[in-house]
């Protein structure tokens, strides 16, 4: 029962680095009760600069509707273009509108006017939502105008197709239960893949790894002792992590414990495997250190964490199928939000399971025990 | 003159420090490249390709033009016809779809006999973002089907918009987020490289050595600074080439100006890197913090993918103190809008107070002597 002492021996050297083994509580801790607050791709609250030169009630009942609606704020009203570019530049207006002088005259006599909509577009998701909502409110304001101005008999054909929206799981669509268990896999992540990557290389360095060689101890045996305290360690920061959630932010999983605890139990296995194959071939301590650096904020911004995986180029989603962490992200956000059951999820759970078996294989594999 | 003479020494033992580790010299030569092309590529928050189910009773000549037609573009690709109302909840359980499409029964007559048709559009609010863009998309190509149907000709007392998207007419993604990884990838590269070096010497116990000599501490401490600064100025240069030539990112503004401000900002990460490896004496607890403890908040905090005005009051104060954030602030201003150095007046001052601060600190909490 070798490995027994073996795993006894890992679970000392983890305890006797004070800043390792805080680090591993405090670390989750904070980063999940600040974290998730700060990421939000919500378009709202958009800064409007406004060009009225018109001056009639027709322009002014427009901006009151605007100013009105939740979407926007009337941050000012300039006097001219260039002005209202100058609050684009210092990013004080995100949209500016532009109401031409003879706006009511063209509308009222020539049934047809217009006006200019110039959104910041750096941020593109931002100008193009910000500016379709703007059109959005134009648009009823042209159908109030439109019914004033018309006739009654001819507006009242408005039979057709009623839209309605819902939005399952998330009603007022939310943005922190989305990230809430994004973010616990990307804690389990690091984790579990940074600190087994640095546990082979450094007892390399410290020249440590040579009298485990010369003892009868299979590789296996070696590399499975590695494993098992990380394994234990991810399920204490998993058990944080449900704390955090519960607590601050009011979210528990809506499928079951056991789901979860099943999923992460193979993706930690995965993940710690993944590192103790770098380990296993870098041979300085930093060597190992930029490599798992690269390889884990790779697969998080590929997995689909931030931004979806389907808006991505072909090859970056290839790339992001052999990341286990696009499978984890897409279990953890189906069973806390939707109550996902295991049988809904076998196609990620097998996945799971090949990258556990080939990266824990290769691990055994790669070790050498003689040079 | 012979301090200088010194220092030249100590700065190319550090040279031949990295010269001699080939394998890390190339993934700190390579790595900030493949970062910029996979993450400026990948991040995207354009919606394409989502996935819909459809729920169609009627399945009649208009249900079947308003599916075909949300297929036309690239937004929607059609996964399944889904049989029953049951199935709905299957579909998103098992995280296949994002959106289901339900119509009325008896769609088509009711429509063309004036009365009213139904469509509800089911989507899954656990991505706040994709939800609400895909709703919107969706509402908006039946509304135009609507409209191509009822066959109205020219409708009177029109507004029409005229829309400007300024800085990024075809609203590439890559314009926003280019700026956001390059102050990621600086930032992290640079605190990374210094603080492990420095620490690395400790471990191993040849700051001592370094100490005795007649050289100031000081000297000792910038001159492991130097060669990390040329290697980070190679980087600066591999990635503006790319974001301009392969990622299609042009230098709107200064090209003087953005290279400074990136002089500027290398030199407070590098002095970050000095500061981490100060509090630190092992390469373990380095690389903790400057990779996992400076990761998440640098994507998270700086406005890298989440835009900082969306984050609560506290959140936006601890966003100031990220220098990551205000380098891509100023990033976004020259190199996109294009704007004059007169409107980075601001982060130029507070990179530069950040780059004293760090670096006071850090000297002041070197100790010379070690125990």
């Amino acid at each position: 029962m070798a490995i027994r002492y073996l795993i006894e021996k890992e679970f000392k050297q983890f305890g006797r680095n004070p800043f390792l083994s805080k680090f591993v509580f405090i670390f989750p801790l904070i980063m999940l009760s600040i974290l998730p607050l700060a990421a939000n791709f919500e378009v709202k609250d958009l800064n409007l600069s406004v060009i009225d030169n018109n001056h009639t009630s027709y322009s002014s009942r427009l901006i009151q509707k605007i100013a009105a609606s939740r979407y926007f704020h009337l941050t000012d009203v300039s006097a001219n273009y260039r002005q209202a570019m100058k609050s684009i530049e210092q990013d004080k207006a995100d949209i500016i509108l532009e109401i031409p002088a003879n706006f009511e005259k063209d509308l009222v006599r020539e049934k047809f006017a217009r006006v200019m909509i110039s959104a910041n577009a750096v941020n593109g998701m931002k100008g193009g939502l910000g500016s379709a909502y703007l059109a959005g409110i134009l648009a009823e304001y042209n159908a109030e105008i439109r019914q004033e101005l018309l006739p009654s008999s001819v507006s009242s054909t408005q039979a057709g197709v009623e839209v309605t929206k819902l939005f399952r799981y998330n009603p007022l669509l939310e943005y922190k239960y989305m990230m809430v268990p994004a973010i616990m896999v990307m804690l389990l992540t690091m984790i579990c893949g940074f600190l087994p990557a640095f546990n082979i290389v450094s007892e390399k360095e410290a020249g440590t790894i040579e009298q485990m060689n010369v003892t009868p101890v299979s590789k296996f045996s070696l590399i499975l002792s590695k494993l098992i305290p990380y394994w234990v360690i991810g399920f204490i920061v998993l058990n944080i992590c449900f704390g955090v959630a519960w607590l601050i932010y009011d979210l528990w999983p809506k499928g079951s414990l056991l789901t979860i605890y099943l999923f992460a139990s193979v993706f930690v296995l995965a993940f710690s495997g993944l590192g103790l194959i770098i380990s296993n071939y870098a041979r300085t301590l930093q060597q190992a250190m930029f490599m798992v650096f690269f390889i884990v904020i790779t697969f998080i911004f590929l997995s689909g964490l931030y931004t979806p995986v389907d808006n991505m180029p072909q090859w970056a989603r290839y790339i992001s199928d052999i990341s286990p962490l696009k499978y984890f992200v897409r279990v953890m956000r189906l069973v806390y939000l939707k109550g996902s059951s295991t049988v809904d999820l076998i196609q990620p759970f097998l996945a799971l399971c090949g990258f556990a078996t080939v990266f824990n294989v290769w691990a055994v594999l790669s070790y050498r025990k003689s040079q | 003159m012979e301090n200088w003479t010194f220092f030249m020494a100590f700065v190319r033992k550090e040279f031949y420090h990295i010269f001699r580790d080939k394998m890390s010299m190339l993934i700190l030569l390579v790595m900030p490249v493949l970062m910029l092309v996979l993450f400026g590529y990948a991040l995207n928050t354009e919606v394409k390709n989502s996935k819909l189910a459809v729920y169609d009773p009627s399945q009649d000549e208009a249900t079947r033009a308003i599916v075909e037609k949300l297929q036309v573009n690239n937004y929607f690709v059609l996964s399944r016809m889904l049989k029953s109302p049951e199935e709905v909840d299957k579909a998103f359980k098992s995280g296949e779809v994002a959106m289901v499409v339900v119509f009325s029964e008896h769609f088509y007559e009711s429509l063309a006999h004036g009365g009213k048709a139904q469509i509800q559009l089911i989507a899954d609010g656990t991505d706040p973002n994709t939800a609400n863009t895909i709703t919107t998309y969706a509402s908006t190509i039946v509304n135009n089907y609507q409209q191509e149907l009822l066959k109205t000709g020219a409708i009177p007392y029109q507004i029409q918009p005229e829309l400007k998207l300024l800085y990024n007419p075809s609203m590439t993604a890559a314009y926003n987020f280019v700026p956001g990884v390059m102050g990621m990838i600086i930032l992290l590269i640079c605190a990374m490289m210094t603080s492990v070096s420095i620490a690395r010497e400790k471990e191993n116990g040849t700051m001592e050595v370094l100490l005795v000599s007649p050289m100031k501490p000081i000297y000792v401490i910038l001159s492991k600074a130097v060669p990390y600064f040329f290697l980070s100025i190679v980087n600066l240069v591999t990635i503006l080439c790319m974001s301009v030539f392969v990622m299609g990112v042009p230098v709107a503004g200064s090209l003087f100006w953005l290279i400074a401000l990136s002089l500027l900002y290398i030199f407070v990460s590098l002095a970050l890197g000095l500061l981490i490896s100060s509090v630190v004496n092992t390469q373990m607890a380095a690389m903790l913090i400057s990779a996992m403890g400076l990761m998440m908040p640098v994507m998270l905090l700086s406005g890298m993918l989440f835009p900082v005005e969306n984050m609560p009051i506290a959140l936006r104060a601890l966003s100031d103190i990220v220098p990551a954030r205000w380098y891509i602030m100023a990033v976004r201003k020259i190199m996109i809008k294009g704007l004059s150095v007169g409107s980075i007046l601001t982060e130029l001052a507070v990179l530069g107070t950040m780059l004293i601060v760090l670096i006071t600190v850090s000297l002041r909490n070197f100790k010379i002597r070690l125990e």
